[in-house]
């Protein structure tokens, strides 16, 4: 990360000087162009990372109790699973899927809502921050706000369930007999990561939603955690109504249905051809801009608390 | 002690009327609840359409289950929204020694206003979702009101047992800084050993013996059998209210122990 | 008035909220709040103001403006020549704020680390960053406190922690939103004293917000009045000083009741206001609260209750009552 090295310094302020003799700071290091020259991406980037460091910071005062909540994260989101495999042990198949296949699954989609949930899952702590003022004093930092909002109470311990999510991925690839390509071992991270970056997507506009609906954070869970229970069953066994809704509206299907069908040798319910497994990073792309544009219009209509 | 009552009752209204004044929120539980609803119903449907009667349940009962509990989910805070987050916070941050000064029980007034929560959430965030779920599913919701009544005692029983759980969980704060941990684990454990993820009757053996023994399937399990008509006859409803019952008698004198051993304690932070 | 020479100006500054009420459970009413109705006036560098005015009367809207928190629905304004929703980051270089009842130093971390960060977000360069902690170290007397979790600090020592973080990257202007609340004699003396010879030494503006008349006394030259999202009055604090401050002032005790009840009698207190359960009942300053504390507790159904400084708006009330 660059230090800024403005060397503009600013026009006019050291003219309009009226105050004592005092001499005025020099100010070349507040130079306010160096934000434009950096980009903001990399300067929401930079600032990103300044306060997640801060946040690890103070969890390692806890150290204790971040060891057992991360390792105690990982075992316990694993609960899910086991319910997964409480059903097989009374079914061979589920919606036509073996254990193995559901596993590949609820590894992808465990993983990369773990992962997005990790980087940016405390976006929807901003309707407590509206709620309670505190936006405010986000507003005043020279970072951008998502970058700030994103960073907020960012927690380790959630690489518990990005762990958990890619042990039960990695059983999953084990046990299964796939015919591996090259396309298809280059699909696997694939999968995952733009699966994250979808559910990045989801937050990003859900988070954005809270500007207008003070208190719906629970909506957003609809999409990421209500996705992700979906996602680790075959599109098989739901109503094709419901796998449109996933496919074309919010696009759902692409996090790893689509992915892992493909990778095992399934068709798509609805008749998708193979090569759509492949259209998952565009599809994170495209989802971004809506959810963006959504976030520029939140922070603008943003009117405080109160007085 | 009528004056104790009413007091209660106060704050139980309270707690009533802060959750109804969150209208959007409501709202959006209640989508995410149906949303839920409808995910789990098709997982249910298809596992119970292989194994017909799975956990002493036919595929109408199976998705009743779905339905109900996810009706329960807001009103017994399985996943969190209840008060342990606001304790957790007033221990932080020094608030919880006003509550102390109280002219007040601790743990009754956090009680009352826990209840009144509840009650605003079986109406507001229940109803809905269960409409949704009969009208979409065929399910097998009982029409003998006798049932009903016997179903309402038991989640209120729940509720209690819920709560006495969440506020020993709160009281943790005193001696752990950071909450969030525990409460996400909290959460995990009570959708999984409560039956929400899965019914407890489907767990095999001896494990299966095991978790429905514990509290947590006072919260939602037993509820959901008394509906269901699995504890038909008068004697089992008997039996499965006194088991709730005496989770409550266990857990909220836990609670006392907890209560008193915490303002032992009592460092308030920072002001 | 368009003084674009002053560090600070605002032109005709509206900022109108659409306010929905819930009438009645399924209707809701709109309509429009003037939290600031046109307000303008100008702040030239190294000037000391006061804002205040009563709750609701638009000061903490004018801030946030001021700030880049808030987009103002009319008129202009400009902060460093900047305007400041248009360009929120680039204005964050050049101000410091402090939110007198919200801390932004990291809880769990000792002082010095949320300094640190400070550092790195505003691009300090070190030497100069060492040259403005330790004047703020050494005047705030924050030299045993830097290696202190700051949940370990008093609300006294955070302030001044917070104080000295808004400093750090050399702003222009410092916005203190009621800097001295809740602390203790001691305390406000320190800020006082510090925030003094700031404006003295390094001819900071400052811009501030307080309830605490002393707040104004001791540290302003000029002072605005807001009320009803109008500048009611602006000019040397002796006119308004002047206008006031007879009587003794007073503390007040707020009950919520279980119910309502019509305007509850105790001895040593009188109800000056009743909302719903909620009374408002007035005591001398300089008399305990509690044993009307244990006296209300007695007699009413209690739920909860907490006691409120005398503070600004008296005098603003008594103002008002003086020129009618």
């Amino acid at each position: 990360m660059a230090e800024a090295t403005g060397t503009a310094g600013t026009a006019g302020t050291a003219a309009a000087t009226a105050g004592p003799a005092e001499t005025r700071p020099a100010r070349e290091f507040t130079d306010p162009e160096a934000p434009r020259a950096h980009g903001r991406v990399l300067e929401g980037l930079r600032g990103y990372g300044l306060i997640v460091a801060m946040w690890i910071r103070s969890t390692m005062t806890y150290r204790t109790s971040f060891v057992l909540s991360t390792v105690g994260n990982a075992a316990i989101t694993l609960l899910d699973f086991v319910a997964i495999s409480i059903m097989f042990s009374h079914v061979d198949v589920l919606g036509g899927f073996t254990l193995p296949e559901i596993a590949l699954l609820y590894g992808s989609c465990s993983a990369s809502l773990g992962l997005a949930d990790l980087l940016l899952g405390n976006t929807d702590r901003i309707g407590a921050r509206i709620r309670d003022g505190s936006l405010d004093t986000m507003l005043v930092r020279p970072v951008p706000l998502l970058a700030q909002v994103a960073a907020d109470r960012f927690a380790l311990r959630r690489l518990g369930r990005v762990v958990q999510g890619l042990g039960v991925l990695g059983w999953a690839l084990w046990s299964l007999e796939v015919d591996w390509t090259a396309g298809k071992v280059l699909l696997v991270p694939v999968m995952v990561l733009s699966g994250a970056a979808i559910f990045a997507a989801v937050m990003v506009a859900g988070a954005a939603f809270q500007f207008v609906a003070g208190d719906a954070a629970e909506v957003q869970n609809s999409f990421t955690y209500g996705g992700c229970t979906m996602l680790q069953y075959p599109p098989t066994v739901f109503a094709t109504e419901l796998l449109r809704g996933v496919t074309f509206i919010v696009p759902l299907a692409f996090v790893n249905w689509l992915p892992a069908l493909y990778l095992l040798g399934r068709p798509d319910p609805l008749g998708l051809p193979g090569w759509a497994a492949f259209l998952s990073p565009l599809v994170a792309f495209v989802v971004f801009v809506p959810a963006s544009l959504a976030w520029r219009a939140g922070v603008r209509s943003y009117r405080s608390t109160g007085s | 002690m009528r004056q104790r009552v009413r007091l209660y009752a106060a704050v139980a209204a309270g707690g009533f009327r802060r959750y109804a004044t969150y209208g959007t929120a409501t709202a959006a539980g209640v989508f995410t609840n149906t949303v839920f609803g409808f995910i789990v119903a098709f997982t249910y449907a298809a596992l119970w359409d292989q194994r017909p009667g799975l956990g002493g349940y036919d595929r109408a009962q199976a998705l009743t289950f779905v339905w109900v509990s996810q009706s329960l989910l807001a009103a017994g805070a399985f996943i969190g929204g209840g008060f342990q987050e606001e304790i957790q916070e007033r221990v932080r941050t020094g608030d919880i020694a006003v509550d102390l000064y109280r002219p007040a029980d601790l743990q009754m007034w956090w009680l009352a206003a826990d209840l009144g929560r509840s009650a605003f959430q079986l109406l507001g965030r229940g109803l809905v979702p269960l409409v949704a779920g009969a009208l979409a599913f065929q399910l097998a919701l009982p029409s003998d009101p006798w049932r009903w009544l016997l179903f309402l005692v038991s989640v209120v029983l729940g509720l209690v047992v819920s709560f006495a759980v969440r506020y020993m969980l709160g009281l943790l704060a005193f001696w752990l800084m950071d909450g969030s941990g525990i409460n996400l684990m909290a959460t995990v454990v009570s959708i999984f050993f409560s039956g929400m993820l899965l019914p407890l009757t489907v767990f095999p053996g001896a494990f299966g013996e095991f978790v429905r023994v514990l509290p947590w399937a006072a919260m939602l399990q037993v509820p959901m059998d008394v509906l269901l008509g699995v504890h038909s006859g008068a004697g089992d409803a008997v039996g499965a209210l006194g088991f709730q019952a005496g989770w409550v008698l266990v857990l909220l004198g836990a609670g006392r122990l907890l209560q008193s051993a915490a303002t032992r304690k009592v460092v308030v932070q920072g002001g | 008035m368009v003084d674009d020479d002053a560090l600070i100006s605002l032109d005709g500054v509206e900022k109108v909220f659409d306010v929905r009420r819930r009438v009645s459970l399924m209707r809701r009413e709109k309509r429009q709040v003037r939290a600031v109705d046109g307000i303008s006036f100008a702040v030239a560098r190294g000037e000391m103001v006061g804002y205040i005015g009563p709750n609701g009367a638009g000061k903490s809207t004018t801030i946030k403006m001021l700030t880049g928190i808030l987009n103002p629905s009319g008129g202009r304004l400009r902060v460093a020549g900047i305007d400041p929703a248009r360009e929120r980051v680039r204005l964050a270089h050049r101000i410091g704020v402090v939110f007198g009842q919200r801390t932004t130093l990291w809880w769990d971390l000792p002082l010095k680390d949320s300094y640190g960060l400070m550092r790195r977000m505003y691009r300090v360069p070190r030497a100069r960053f060492e040259e403005n902690l330790e004047r703020c170290v050494d005047r705030l007397d924050l030299a045993e406190l830097l290696d202190v979790p700051v949940r370990q600090l008093s609300l006294g020592q955070r302030m001044r922690g917070d104080i000295a973080a808004a400093l750090l990257h050399d702003p222009d202007v410092l916005y203190l939103d009621e800097p001295t609340i809740g602390l203790d004699v001691v305390s406000k003396a320190k800020v006082r004293g510090f925030l003094r010879q700031l404006n003295e030494e390094r001819g900071t503006t400052v811009l501030l917000t307080t309830h605490d008349l002393q707040d104004i006394e001791q540290l302003c030259e000029r002072v605005m009045v807001i009320d009803h999202g109008r500048l009611m009055y602006d000019g040397a604090l002796g006119g308004l000083h002047a206008a006031g401050s007879a009587g003794e002032s007073e503390r007040t005790l707020v009950v919520d009741l279980e119910r309502e009840l019509a305007p509850i009698s105790v001895p040593g207190a009188r109800v000056v206001k009743v909302e719903g359960p909620r009374q408002w009942l007035a005591f001398p300053a300089g008399q305990s609260a509690a044993p009307l504390v244990s006296a209300v507790a007695a007699e009413y159904p209690l739920v909860d209750l907490s006691v409120r400084e005398p503070d600004i708006e008296d005098v603003i009330a008594r103002m008002y009552a003086g020129r009618d």
